[in-house]
């Protein structure tokens, strides 16, 4: 056990878990939101483009979105995402971003559906008092249906959360140092503790995500508008 | 305010119709800019030269890579299903009975599943296999890919069969239990055969996930169709144009089933032959007891 935690950098690999998390859960959530917003507005075009990109990401596998990010945004478009001599060594850096890149990019479109869910829990009748007062599309989207929409979304952003938790495993793809990439070390360099590995993975993924869906549960109930 | 949501704006006057017209320039044009601008890059490092999609979409790099690739993934996505399926009916039914043990064991299952990642549960079945040297090595990455991807997605459907009896009207158990059928008949005969109904098309879009999880096997070396896009790839010194051609592939199939889905859901709505709402994996909690009717969002993995 102290040979995988340590040697093989589990701990670390974890770490690597939550930050890819965090960041992703904030891009995810602002491209998100912005998409949502698209795909609500009176324009077509926007509408147009929100579902377009709903339809493409929600349907192309993750591993693939991520190997884009390597081979299409790095590797053709040479968009850099670290300075090259950034702390912790230009590729690793700049993979981890990437990754975070493809992970936001990805379930922004979840978070885009989750909102849109938000938004059909509530009464049509908001949504035209909004309008018989005189608020612009702005202005009632901002004042009455997001703040809204949010507090109802609560659930199936919970569970976006927790599946993206879940997929960061995916980076491994492009070689971030993350949980999925230590189990392959152990099993190909020492095959006896497969089943340590094994264990203690699945342990710290109950323990990131058990809290977050409890949380979920908790705020969902607590935030719901009651009607 | 579900299909419409027109309702959030006014029919549009004179000045927000000319707004809406530069908004839709505006927002178009940042759109094209930025298609411009990748096919310029991509340009520039000649990823655009005929040569290069030449290599990829030649009939030989269907025949021998893309093709068996898409099968293989599609027979991945097949097993995974299938199996899925029943093990799901039978979670469902030993997580609703009233035996404690056998209650508490399917709990235990279906709630540590769900939160294990599908790759971790890949990466460790293949490995397994390949230390024990059960099976000869070739059926191994298949294996291992249908192994992760049933033990996830079994768990979330047996969760959305559960919910789907959740959302029934409460006069269904009580009918079958008012005239004399003990509690495991009236899920067997009436409850679950409605919640299958209902959930007919969330099992339907399950499909697109395990689809597309079913991608998770290039990290074990299942040649699915992005191992194979990887082979033609480099072979015809061309990756990146064999990944856009899996990614084509993979939008087309999803999307199909997609329709799929909302097709089925539609003509249920129309023909009322469900008493339950859609069930939706992504509405289900992750955590324990508060199962609870569902808005209408696709899933994901």
């Amino acid at each position: 056990m102290q040979t995988i935690l340590q040697d093989f950098g589990l701990l670390a690999a974890f770490w690597m878990t939550i930050k890819l998390t965090a960041w992703s859960a904030i891009f995810s959530l602002v491209i998100g939101t912005v998409v949502a917003i698209m795909r609500l507005s009176p324009v077509g075009v926007l509408r147009n483009v929100g579902t377009a990109y709903v339809t493409l990401l929600r349907n192309t596998p993750l591993t693939l979105i991520i190997l884009f990010c390597s081979i299409g945004v790095y590797g053709q478009l040479g968009i850099v995402l670290a300075s090259r001599d950034a702390p912790g060594g230009f590729i690793d850096t700049n993979n981890f971003r990437l990754a975070i890149l493809g992970l936001s990019v990805y379930h922004a479109a979840f978070v885009c559906e989750a909102i849109r869910s938000g938004v059909n829990t509530i009464p049509l009748g908001q949504a035209e008092a909004a309008r018989s007062i005189g608020l612009t599309f702005g202005q009632s989207l901002r004042q009455i249906v997001l703040p809204q929409a949010f507090r109802g979304a609560i659930t199936p952003l919970g569970n976006t959360l927790i599946a993206l938790t879940k997929n960061t495993t995916i980076a491994a793809a492009i070689g971030v140092a993350e949980t999925a990439l230590v189990m392959k070390n152990v099993a190909e360099f020492d095959p006896g503790l497969l089943w340590t590995a094994f264990g203690l993975i699945a342990l710290g993924f109950v323990l990131l995500t058990v809290p977050m869906g409890l949380l979920t549960s908790y705020f969902a109930q607590r935030l719901a508008v009651k009607r | 305010m579900s299909a419409d949501t027109s309702v959030l704006f006014d029919v549009p006057g004179p000045r927000a119709r000319t707004r809406h017209r530069i908004l839709a320039v505006v927002g178009g044009l940042i759109v094209l800019a930025v298609l411009a601008w990748v096919l310029l890059r991509m340009d520039e490092k000649g990823q655009l030269s005929p040569d290069k999609w030449m290599g990829v979409l030649r009939w030989d790099a269907w025949r021998y890579y893309l093709l068996p690739g898409l099968r293989s993934t599609l027979i991945a996505a097949f097993l995974a299903i299938v199996i899925s399926m029943g093990l799901a009916l039978l979670l469902a039914m030993t997580r609703m009975s009233e035996n404690f043990p056998l209650r508490w064991a399917a709990t235990i299952f279906v709630e540590f599943f769900r939160g294990v990642p599908v790759l971790i549960m890949m990466l460790f079945a293949f490995y397994f296999l390949v230390m024990m040297g059960w099976l000869p090595s070739s059926v191994n990455p298949l294996v291992g890919t249908v192994t992760g991807l049933v033990c996830y997605n079994s768990s979330v459907l047996a969760e959305v069969i559960r919910n789907g009896v959740a959302s029934l009207p409460s006069g269904q158990r009580e009918a079958g239990l008012s005239i004399g059928l003990s509690p495991s008949q009236t899920r067997r005969m009436i409850l679950i055969p409605q919640s299958l109904t209902a959930m007919m098309p969330t099992l339907v879009s399950q499909v697109i996930v395990i689809t597309k999880d079913s991608a998770l096997g290039y990290m074990i070396l299942y040649p699915e169709l992005v191992t194979s896009a990887r082979q033609l790839g480099s072979g015809a010194g061309a990756p990146f144009q064999a990944y856009v051609i899996a990614a084509v592939v993979f939008i087309a199939v999803n999307y199909g089933i997609d329709r799929l889905a909302r097709w089925v859901e539609s003509k249920q709505r129309r023909r009322g032959r469900s008493s339950g709402k859609v069930a939706n994996p992504q509405d289900v909690p992750m955590v324990g007891a508060a199962v609870r009717g569902t808005a209408n969002t696709p899933g994901h993995g």
